[in-house]
């Protein structure tokens, strides 16, 4: 995996050949990656792929097997405890406590990371502002719904200013449109210069990254901004095709020979294929062949998922026959 | 994962407290920000909480009551029933010794064995004197008529004490007939020989509720300490407060130190009612210092409480925690700590055990300061080993107290 060089701007978030092994189990298999500062980083994957495991790493929650690794300039293995003051983490769990009122949260996290004294009113006034929890200062934080809950957590974990953020899956189990208040909170982090690198398995979320690695089973298979990993990183053209009955043209787009793939996307199709004239040509007298009314078929940039769904198919064809050679 | 070297640890926290904040480092109120933090954080906890608030005030006050009024281990009114068969003013004579003692308690007269029996058999007697036919006839002649006891020694204790005073009170009996015969032969009374005059220190009514109590409150101590933080650290586990906290710079020794204060003050506060309500309620003495008491006391409690942090951090889970708090100070408290059984008295290896009690030093202490009076000059090494414990359990606690997961 090639590693973007750095270019101006600092990097503040290096790693190399980082691996994390559980036992007999690779969880995360030879890593390498660098966030610029001000960057919003996003790691993106299916559960297990390994993106929890490599922010922990980063936080000095856990340490490498192998691999180095430097955060804001300290080394991951020997500075870890340093690590710790220049950070805010969010946990993919929410972790403040329940019992606690909202005060009481910030104020035991003032405490913790230490925040001056003369700053502590102006940044808990700061986080119940961003939040949107002026009025429920003295709730108690259980009571608190999920999307107040997770920008209350983002609050605590910023409040001694760090110059790194550290989200692992912050928007889960939360609703879209607190998801999309989140991320305004994000970019507005981020446009105060403070590094984001936040992991995600929601497609629509990682457009919204500056850059974006994929990992898959321990491995990073791909890294970019997310326009440049639609365009360059897939070979083959996506045709979207609206028509009828989509489940039963799809059996009919199938078996059509220049079409690689076909999957139902939204309310229509999406085929790849290596030629997108002559797959187009095909496709349109098949399903005329079939009778099926077609209504579109062009040519479309591929999506994230379709990046996605097309990198990982390939990765999983390069793991089976591989397999096949061994035996 | 590899786990970092210890000395690893310790140099990256040093390296901590080195880095941005150099300049505020000999500022004690700074440095104890973090700890402070966690303890208001802890108390906060308490609060919310009044059912474990109310059980770490109520059951020490109702072990205390409990085992002041039913566990006492004096032995006295004996219920016993007399088979006279004798039926003189001699017999009369000798079984009025027992029912004017107040050891013993008169539960009437049976006629045979069948009826005796039945009398041991329904618990309404614990003694039964058989006093035969002949007894008059053989103490006129001077020959020595003998007195049948029969004890229930279900509790072989009980039944050994029984059987004392019965022997005292027939030695008794003997040596008053014997003088009289003397008198009657020689005119004068005869000397004995060797006359034992005790005198009972420190506990002058062998009253047992005067040891016991004192003893109470070390067992409930141990057990209350452990108990209260046993679930504090295995609660951040569960909860997974505990990755949010290894993410900050929170040191373990702030994390620990600051779990353990508020604990340390309803602790604290389980021993001032319980002085309390020894003085008050049980009257037992208390001869030596007070504030010497609260001071071995706190030795005690942080020790503890210490313990309980340390099983909090290995079992990671509220219910294993509080279990294993459980077996690992009130057992031992209970039977190991000479509070109720004595230390002499027990197996060679057990007595060795006996030495890392923790709670056998504070008994002996909380004993030694109500009932004898006596301070440091006397019991040092008792204080000693309770602060040796305490500093080395705490330090124990910290090491192992994760920065990390895995």
């Amino acid at each position: 995996m090639r590693v973007e060089p750095a270019s101006s701007a600092e990097v503040v978030v290096e790693v190399q050949d980082l691996e994390k092994r559980f036992g007999a189990f690779r969880a995360v298999a030879g890593v390498s990656f660098a966030v610029r500062r001000g960057e919003v980083f996003g790691f993106l994957g299916p559960n297990g792929a390994g993106k929890s495991t490599t922010i922990r790493m980063l936080c000095g929650l856990l340490t490498p097997t192998a691999g180095t690794g430097r955060v804001a300039g300290l080394d991951l293995r020997r500075e870890a405890e340093r690590i710790k003051t220049q950070i805010g983490y969010m946990s993919q769990k929410f972790s403040l406590y329940d019992e606690l009122t909202v005060e009481e949260n910030i104020a035991f996290f003032s405490g913790i990371y230490r925040v001056p004294r003369e700053k502590k009113a102006a940044r808990q006034a700061w986080v119940l502002a961003m939040a949107g929890l002026e009025r429920h200062r003295r709730t108690r934080t259980g009571e608190l719904a999920g999307g107040w809950k997770q920008r209350l957590a983002l609050g605590c974990a910023v409040l001694h200013e760090p110059p790194i953020l550290f989200l692992d899956e912050p928007t889960s189990g939360v609703d879209p449109n607190s998801r999309r208040l989140f991320w305004d909170l994000i970019y507005r982090l981020s446009e105060q210069g403070v590094t984001v690198f936040v992991t995600t398995h929601y497609m629509e979320e990682s457009e919204y990254c500056d850059r974006l690695g994929i990992i898959y089973r321990g491995e990073l298979i791909a890294l970019g901004a997310p326009r440049v990993l639609k365009t360059e990183l897939m070979p083959e053209a996506v045709l979207e095709i609206d028509c009828a009955r989509p489940p039963e043209a799809m059996q009919v787009i199938e078996k059509v020979p220049e079409v690689k793939e076909v999957a139902l996307f939204g309310r229509g199709l999406h085929a790849v294929a290596a030629d997108a004239e002559a797959a187009g040509a095909a496709i349109r007298s098949a399903l005329a062949a079939q009778g099926f009314a077609l209504e579109r078929l062009e040519r479309i940039t591929p999506t994230l998922e379709d990046v996605f769904v097309s990198l990982i198919e390939n990765r999983d064809r390069l793991a089976g026959a591989q397999a096949e050679v061994r035996r | 994962m590899i786990p970092l070297p210890p000395g690893d640890h310790r140099r990256s926290a040093s390296a901590d407290l080195a880095a941005p904040e150099r300049c505020a480092r000999f500022s004690p109120g700074k440095n104890l920000r973090r700890l402070w933090a966690v303890a208001r954080k802890e108390a906060i906890h308490i609060r919310r909480d009044p059912r474990s608030l109310g059980l770490a005030i109520g059951i020490p006050m109702l072990m205390i009551v409990l085992f002041g009024y039913a566990l006492t281990l004096d032995v006295d009114r004996v219920p016993f029933v007399v088979w006279d068969q004798s039926h003189t003013p001699a017999s009369r004579e000798y079984v009025a010794q027992y029912t004017g003692s107040r050891y013993f308690a008169w539960r009437g007269t049976v006629a045979g064995y069948s009826e005796l029996e039945r009398a041991i058999d329904t618990r309404q007697a614990m003694l039964a004197l058989v006093i035969p036919s002949d007894f008059g006839r053989d103490l006129a002649a001077g020959r020595r008529p003998s007195v049948q006891a029969v004890v229930d020694a279900s509790d072989s204790n009980t039944a050994a004490i029984i059987l004392g005073y019965a022997q005292a009170i027939t030695l008794a009996a003997n040596r008053r007939i014997a003088v009289e015969q003397m008198r009657r032969l020689v005119g004068v009374a005869p000397t004995p020989a060797i006359d034992l005059r005790a005198r009972v220190w420190f506990n002058a009514d062998l009253e047992s509720k005067n040891y016991i109590i004192p003893g109470i409150i070390a067992v409930i101590m141990g057990l209350i300490a452990a108990l209260l933080t046993s679930l504090t650290i295995a609660r951040e586990w569960e909860r997974g407060t505990m990755e949010q906290l290894m993410s900050t710079p929170v040191r373990p020794v702030e994390l620990i130190l600051g779990k353990l204060l508020p604990y340390f003050a309803i602790g604290m506060l389980d021993v001032i009612i319980a002085l309390v309500m020894a003085l008050s309620l049980f009257d037992v003495p208390l001869r030596g210092s007070v504030v010497l008491l609260l001071a071995m006391s706190a030795l005690f409690i942080v020790g503890t409480l210490a313990q309980g942090i340390l099983i909090s951090t290995l079992a990671r889970q509220q219910l294993l925690a509080s279990q294993l708090a459980m077996v690992s100070t009130f057992l031992p408290a209970f039977l190991l700590s000479g509070f109720t059984f004595a230390i002499a008295n027990m197996p060679a290896p057990v007595q060795i055990i006996t030495h890392i009690v923790p709670a056998r030093y504070y008994v002996a202490l909380v004993k030694a300061i109500f009932l004898r009076g006596v301070g440091l000059e006397a019991m040092w090494p008792d204080a000693l080993f309770l602060l040796v414990f305490a500093v080395v359990v705490l330090a124990i606690a910290i090491r192992k107290t994760r920065r990390q997961l895995g």
